[in-house]
């Protein structure tokens, strides 16, 4: 069965798909392994992702981050809170423009705060996508800059 | 103090909300255990050996009448009819239903309170100096730093799911009145090289399993570049933290292992790539939050002596319940928790919906909470002192102990808390009913004994005059006494005196350390600094050279 996933707060299909997942898809998404050692990697089509472990230092990524669209961060477990950085990193100090996804044990409560890190790819279990999508406005104003989502700091309502 | 506006009001509002359907989802089956721990903790709520404690920040231990009414009155409704209050600034309840607690949040967000990141592995509640604004040798009052600190940490997106917990203090004087060098981060304020106030950052101090004392990350910062160097210690924390042992977690252990130099370098490192950007602090906001901490209208008055012609258990209070003000005329006024017979820090709704109406009365509406688990009114009219007394003294809130033996910092231990290996309050009990004698008490001057019930060290015994472990013995409550710590400017962890000691014993083990120190104490000399000075040879010596049954 297809994957579906929220996307730019919409539910699509998803049409991206690891190395081990079989058949026709519009890009794919290597393990950073995968990536270094063979950075030349062309598989099926020249759209390019990577996972990002936690324990990954997100200045790897950066020589090379123009050669990615879309940016895999992985949540092994509940309580992981290392990928909320590194979407931060990705984003405002690496430019990073494509998809940032978070994929593993990604739920409905986190949704808020992963997309003011940045986030706007969520891989969450299919019975919880509809609940999710209306995840972003958990929160009406926010305390602290981060990756606004149009909120606009406190600060600026001041 | 500092109040809400719509923006404020707002958030904790939907954090309500948040938890009532995280609640519902728990409770409907659709979050598991393990998932809505995560959620629950966030929001200061543990599931304990009898029921649900609930732990409710009080920023900077700051609270109006209306605040405490409020707490009373949960209390009375949703506990029974009690409250403990901790060594950080926090009120706990230990008996709420955990349907209801999404209700006793409501009500807290009606008069400005919350339970928000009071637990869980987030940035804590952010604490100060229980005598900010009203001591007389304050460089700066910190609590709009704290305000700041606060907003900026609530709801922060990336540092939600820290490797572990991670608590902050902030003080403005010389005298560290909040432990701040027991904590991950401590903030002094403090004169820069052109005079211009900045802050002394401090990193990796904690207690606990390890404990350590921090350390100097930065000697001065200029004020600006507060939010953006914590930004930068939380972000290199959160990345490098180590997450695979919980006991391992804290930020004492990277900096330990890393080294400080290391430590530095990184913090160093992330905090140029992000200083002078979004983060860099408003000066029309500190001003904004600073305006909410303006000093209260206060009458001119005289000094005067208020104890003249007084009776003697008035003259004792004054002199040890309360201190120096910076407003002549003026004096601050603990109220003790510590009474015999009552569990350290707990104080009835009752009590509560008093001293809210005495506040009112006498101190311009607020009332602060210590480190020391105990209240006060910061701003008494010295001329009121005695009426004061006289209503503090008929509701059991006049206990003349405070800074003394008796006037004990003292977790929950055994009786409430799931984690404890040993009971602390019963063995407060026996202290009190062994020190009885108030003239014996003074004698021996200031004196912190703090007590935990297991090595999580939420009563602060490392860093005790006297710390008393309670540790398991083959399921046997036992003691391990330490001498020597202290959490002030100063601050040192103490020496283990020996093999500990069963419950029975401990009145007697303190009684025979407190006999070694009135020998060989030089005049004016602390027990503190006896210590210091003789080492724990002698103390040892006396305390195990006969049974204490004997």
């Amino acid at each position: 069965m297809q994957r579906r996933l929220l996307r730019d707060r919409q539910i699509v299909v998803d049409d991206w798909g690891y190395t081990f997942e079989p058949g026709p898809v519009q890009g794919r998404i290597l393990s950073m392994d995968e990536w270094l050692t063979e950075p030349t990697w062309s598989g099926t089509g020249n759209r390019l992702g990577v996972v990002l472990k936690p324990e990954h230092n997100v200045e790897l990524l950066a020589p090379s981050l123009a050669r990615f669209e879309l940016i895999a961060a992985e949540f092994p477990g509940p309580g992981e809170g290392r990928g909320y950085s590194q979407g931060r990193v990705l984003r405002e100090r690496y430019g990073f423009r494509g998809e940032l996804r978070a994929v593993g044990y990604v739920r409905y409560d986190q949704i808020f705060f992963l997309a003011r890190c940045g986030f706007n790819s969520f891989e969450l279990p299919e019975g919880e996508l509809a609940a999710a999508a209306k995840a972003f406005s958990t929160f009406s104003a926010e305390y602290q800059p981060a990756n606004d989502l149009g909120l606009g700091s406190a600060l600026d309502h001041r | 103090m500092y109040r809400y506006d719509s923006i404020d009001r707002t958030l904790v509002h939907e954090r309500v909300e948040q938890f009532r359907d995280q609640t519902r989802r728990f409770l409907a089956g659709e979050l598991n255990e393990e998932e809505f721990k995560l959620l629950r903790l966030r929001n200061g709520l543990y599931l304990q050996r009898h029921a649900p404690m609930l732990r409710v920040a009080i920023p900077y231990g700051l609270l109006s009448s209306a605040q405490l009414r409020a707490l009373g009155s949960i209390a009375r409704r949703y506990d029974r009819g009690y409250g403990h209050f901790t060594t950080r600034q926090n009120i706990q309840y230990n008996w709420p239903k955990l349907e209801q607690v999404p209700d006793i949040l409501e009500e807290l967000a009606a008069v400005e309170m919350h339970a928000i990141q009071t637990s869980g592995n987030c940035i804590r509640n952010t604490t100060s100096d229980h005598l900010a604004g009203v001591t007389p040798h304050e460089l700066e009052d910190p609590r709009p730093w704290c305000e700041l600190i606060r907003q900026w940490s609530s709801f922060h997106p990336e540092f939600t799911y820290l490797p572990r917990k991670f608590k902050i203090a902030v003080t403005g004087a010389p005298q560290d009145r909040a432990a701040s060098l027991v904590h991950d981060v401590g903030v002094h304020i403090v004169r820069g090289p052109d005079g211009e106030h900045g802050f002394e950052i401090l990193v990796g101090g904690g207690l606990g399993r390890t404990p350590i004392i921090g350390k100097v990350i930065r000697e001065f910062l200029p004020r600006r570049h507060l939010l953006s160097y914590l930004e930068a210690v939380l972000r290199v924390y959160n990345l490098e933290g180590r997450r695979d042992n919980l006991t391992k977690a804290r930020i004492k252990i990277l900096v330990r292992s890393l080294g400080l130099e290391e430590f530095r370098r990184r913090v160093e490192a992330e905090w140029e790539l992000i200083r002078d950007g979004a983060l860099d602090v408003n000066d029309t906001e500190v001003e904004r939050i600073r305006g909410f901490f303006a000093p209260p209208p206060y009458r001119a008055l005289e000094d005067i002596d208020p104890t003249a012609g007084g009776s003697p258990a008035f003259r004792a209070w004054y002199r040890h319940n309360t201190a120096a003000h910076k407003v002549p005329g003026h004096r601050v006024v603990y109220i003790s928790l510590k009474k015999p017979g009552v569990a350290p820090g707990d104080a009835s709704d009752a009590q509560m919906e008093l001293i809210a109406d005495l506040a009112d009365r006498y101190s311009f509406g607020e009332v602060r909470v210590t480190h020391t688990q105990n209240l006060l009114l910061a701003d008494v009219q010295q001329n009121e002192a005695r009426e004061l007394w006289g209503l503090l003294d008929a509701a059991g809130l006049a206990t003349p102990n405070i800074g003394t033996l008796t006037d004990m910092i003292c977790c929950p231990g055994l009786d409430f808390c799931s984690l404890a290996n040993a009971g602390s309050i019963d063995v407060a009990k026996l202290i009190n009913e062994r020190f009885d004698d108030y003239d014996y008490l003074y004698d021996l001057g200031e004196l912190d004994v703090k007590m935990s019930g297991c090595m999580n060290a939420c009563g602060h015994h490392h860093v005790g005059h006297i710390g008393i472990l309670g540790v398991d013995k083959g399921g046997e409550e036992w003691y391990q006494i330490t001498i020597g710590g202290a959490a002030g400017a100063d601050a040192s962890l103490g020496a283990v005196i020996g093999p500990s000691v069963a419950k029975a014993d401990v009145p007697e083990t303190l009684a025979r350390l407190l006999a070694v120190y009135v020998e060989q104490r030089l005049p004016d000399e602390r027990f503190l600094d006896t210590v210091r000075r003789l080492g724990v040879k002698p103390f040892k010596e006396r305390v195990y050279a006969t049974p204490a049954a004997a």
